[in-house]
């Protein structure tokens, strides 16, 4: 056939004639910022939540380098004792409340889930939107906290020091700020339950779920169940400032100790909430980038169920040496420890995942193998702090800090990192460039160790945590631990820049440059449609069925990139 | 183990110490096996299963339930194995033996207090006697402290409003470092205490004279020690900087601007005052946070804190 050439007097869009690429597709079929403030597409909120939650990312990253750099001396580095105390505590805060804990439901639950339901939108798209702007209300009011100042008892508020009215009034904020967040997690788990019991696609039976949907109903039946009872506590700490009634303030005859079981009681479950859309993440990366189905599907699918709720009844392992009773303390243990097989369990089946896979290094693998690699590391600190007799040294030590960020930066952010690269075409239509990519999965990698890793040795040497200053002998490990956060500032701000950059200048993505098998990629354009799909999908296969993945029914673009599956796939009926 | 530090560990100078550090590197190697045989493997497998060409589709690999049982399995052995150990040891720094020597203390923002038996009573210095079990009943006078002394390996939260406990038996003498280790505040990490382990005659000797041979201490040096022990350097320097409170450096003698509008000079009484009635005479821009507990001192601890204070130019 003969090629002519023929003059291109109209400039075509970007992405016009890449397989499966739509040039029309949800980011622009609708126009104005109305049309983005009251979307009621999921895949628009997905966003309006990713700005925001990188925005409080940005700003808790920013505090940790400040926390970070203090203590590289001694002493005074760059502020005073009021100030750094200050800085952990909103570091803390906007970690765990204003970005963890809604970060992959809010982001890649509300992108994905519908689409790889098969399904046109979740359950309530409405009661979607009103969940984002819940969050915002609750992000800003923790950014008024931030700015009034004043907040320094630590992310976990216990009393009596929180409760004393005379400290810091912008306590009364972040109680209301945890207080109404709270809210967008339950009504964000409700809408995901829901979505998943009812608006499954045609022969998608639960045994067929890709693990990502798995892991955000066990996130989900958390989050419903644990989330009312911070709610519930921020309520009273308020009510013990304001009418100093005496429930938590023993020179009123409460009972600090209260304050702890209520606390650890949400909190505990919240880390689960944290962690479990980042093993469904990873299960997604495994699979798509090993071309190997999950091997024990049933085992990582029902493990999180098991850890989900077998979460709710060891909050007493934060509390060992508080006053609690010897009899609590051995409960708590035996169970936590009890808690870790499951999540050994996905490890394993993981590893056994890779064996006869076809295991391609693009960057979301990266990410995987490095998750991993740290989240281990986190499991096996875990159990360590489990050990009621070792837990006595131990506890409030930096040895307890290493271990919750090697499980929840090494492990949640990193699986984060790989999602947001896995759907990054998927969301944004583009590509993001390669090798910067694996650069900054590199540098992330060393600066995560190199920061956390010393804090092992820090606290089993005593170090205690929460120290704005300390005694001589801990400053090496402090300095080595502070150039790894730059080392890990770097890697980030790397992301932030390419990604950016590719938004504007990436390679058009095709509609399944991975050749994974889950409906997102093999059953809708990239970027997909405002309605997702032509037609609803009519499912016969499983979520890694990549010898089967030719049998698509009713699809919309499927033929990959580099990465086409038509070489192998038997005949289609 | 635990006769001297090591990378991971500080020396041990408890009874329990050398168990709860068997116990530690127990858990730390079994740990590190696993780790390596995690990342080995991974790192094994995605090498030798590389993607070789963009269109290979390897064939489905069947599952084995052996696989699973046994990777539940043999975690569970040594979780429990683990858990048992730690259980047993736990049971024994809990459980202190009888006929312990006992010390009462009180954790307050922002130093340690501690009292004996004959009503001696020492600040931010716990002296104990080697070889012999002591037990400790602890209380906060505001809020939520926690006694940590790494080289023993204790640790217990120091509650207001209720009593908890610890105990130990100290293997050797020496001076070693006691760390506040529950967030209290401004201070926290200056919350700095020295457990100092003494022979038993010596404990006997500073425990009967009530605290050290102070009768003949001359009044500056005297106010030194105290300005230690009371932890008036927590708030108070001596080199100009300010912390908390007023630097003692050019104190006496100076004119004090009051918040309420006053100036005075601080002289003697002033300063007596000060220390006896804190919130008598504020200074204009400091907060009024200087305890009342010094009304205590008598009144040759408060002419050697004058004493002191005067020598600060």
């Amino acid at each position: 056939m003969a090629q002519t050439t023929k003059p291109q007097p109209v400039l075509q869009p970007a992405g016009a004639g890449v397989a499966g690429h739509a040039t029309v597709n949800y980011l622009n079929q609708e126009k104005g910022i109305r049309s983005w403030l009251l979307t009621l597409d999921h895949k628009r909120i997905a966003i309006l939540y990713a700005v925001t939650l990188a925005t409080a990312f940005l700003i808790g990253g920013i505090l940790a380098l400040l926390v970070r750099t203090e203590l590289l001396t001694p002493g005074a580095t760059i502020m005073g004792p009021d100030a750094y105390n200050q800085v952990f505590t909103m570091h803390g805060i906007l970690m765990v409340f204003a970005f963890l804990v809604p970060s992959a439901p809010a982001i890649f639950g509300n992108f994905v889930l519908p689409l790889h339901l098969g399904a046109k939108d979740v359950a309530f798209p409405r009661l979607n939107l009103a969940s984002y702007y819940i969050y915002l209300v609750g992000a800003i009011l923790i950014a008024i906290a931030l700015v009034a100042g004043q907040v320094d008892t630590g992310w976990t508020f216990y009393t009596p020091y929180s409760s004393d009215p005379a400290r810091g009034g912008s306590v009364f904020f972040l109680t209301m700020a945890v207080f109404i967040s709270g809210f967008s997690s339950i009504l964000t788990g409700i809408n995901f339950i829901v979505t998943i019991h009812k608006m499954r696609a045609p022969g998608l039976t639960w045994n067929r779920l890709p693990l990502f949907v798995w892991g955000l109903y066990a996130t989900s039946i958390v989050q419903i169940l644990a989330t009312p009872v911070i709610g519930i506590t921020m309520v009273l700490l308020f009510l013990e400032r304001a009418f100093r009634i005496g429930i938590f303030d023993p020179a009123l005859g409460g009972d600090p100790i209260l304050f702890q079981h209520f606390f650890w009681f949400y909190s505990h479950p919240a880390v689960y909430i944290m962690i479990l859309p980042g093993f469904g993440i990873i299960s997604e990366l495994v699979a798509t980038f090993s071309r190997q189905r999950i091997f024990g599907y049933r085992a990582i699918a029902l493990s999180s169920v098991a850890i989900a709720l077998l979460g709710f009844f060891v909050w007493g392992h934060h509390m060992f040496v508080s006053g609690q009773s010897a009899i609590s303390s051995v409960l708590f243990s035996l169970i936590s420890f009890l808690i870790g097989i499951p999540s050994g369990i996905k490890v394993f089946n993981w590893l056994a995942t890779l064996y006869r896979g076809s295991i391609w290094f693009q960057t979301p693998m990266l990410y995987a193998l490095s998750f991993l690699f740290l989240f281990t590391i986190g499991g096996l600190t875990g159990i360590t702090v489990g050990v009621l007799a070792l837990d006595v040294h131990l506890h409030d030590t930096y040895f307890v800090v290493a271990h919750f960020h090697y499980v929840m930066v090494g492990g949640m952010f990193v699986a984060i990192l790989g999602g947001l690269h896995y759907w990054w075409p998927k969301i944004t239509g583009r590509m993001y460039p390669e090798t910067p990519g694996r650069i900054a999965a590199g540098l992330i990698f060393i600066g995560f160790n190199m920061t956390f890793f010393p804090q092992f040795v820090l606290g089993t040497q005593g170090m205690p945590r929460r120290y704005y200053d300390y005694l001589p002998q801990y400053q090496d490990l402090h300095v080595l631990s502070s150039i790894g956060s730059y080392v890990l500032a770097a890697g980030l701000f790397l992301i932030l820049g390419y990604m950016l950059w590719s938004l504007f200048k990436g390679k058009p993505a095709p509609a399944n440059p991975w050749g994974s098998a889950t409906l997102e990629w093999t059953n809708a354009t990239t970027p997909p449609d405002a309605h997702n799909f032509a037609r609803t999908p009519i499912v016969t296969r499983g979520p890694y069925d990549f010898h089967l993945a030719e049998q698509v029914v009713g699809g919309d673009g499927a033929r990959g990139d580099g990465a086409t599956v038509s070489a192998h796939t038997p005949q289609s009926p | 183990m635990g006769e001297k530090g090591t990378v991971w560990l500080p020396e041990g100078v408890s009874t329990l110490a050398p168990e709860i550090d068997s116990l530690f590197y127990f858990v730390f190697w079994v740990s590190v096996v696993l780790f390596l045989g995690v990342v080995s493997t991974m790192a094994y497998l995605a090498f030798r299963y590389r993607r070789r060409s963009p269109r290979e589709i390897p064939a489905p690999v069947k599952e084995s339930t052996l696989l699973e049982v046994a990777w539940v399995t043999v975690p569970v052995i040594l979780v429990l194995i683990v858990f048992n150990w730690g259980f047993k040891s736990f049971i024994a720094l809990g459980v202190a033996p009888p006929d312990t020597y006992d010390i009462q203390v009180r954790g307050r923002q922002w130093l340690w207090e501690f009292e004996y038996p004959n009503g001696t009573i020492a600040t931010n210095e716990l002296r104990v006697p080697v070889d012999r079990p002591v037990r400790l009943i602890m209380s906060s006078t505001d809020v939520i402290h926690s006694f940590y002394v790494p080289v023993f390996r204790v640790k217990q939260d120091v509650v207001p409003n209720r009593y908890t406990n610890v105990w130990f038996e100290a293997t050797r003498t020496g001076e070693f470092d006691l760390f506040c280790t529950e967030y209290c505040g401004t201070q926290h990490s200056g919350m700095l205490a020295k457990v100092i382990v003494l022979s038993q005659g010596e404990f006997d000797a500073w425990v009967e004279s009530g605290g050290g041979d102070l009768e003949n201490l001359p009044l500056p040096e005297y106010g030194a020690m105290l300005y230690q022990q009371q932890a008036c350097f927590t708030c108070h320097s001596t080199d100009g900087s300010v912390t908390i409170g007023p630097s003692f450096q050019g104190l006496f003698g100076s004119q004090r601007q009051l918040a309420n509008g006053q100036t005075v000079v601080a002289d003697e009484n002033y300063i007596r005052e000060s220390i006896l009635d804190p919130q008598a005479k504020l200074v204009q821009g400091f907060p009024p946070v200087m305890p009342a507990s010094y009304s205590a001192l008598n009144e040759r601890q408060v002419s050697a804190l004058i004493a002191f204070i005067q020598e600060q130019q």
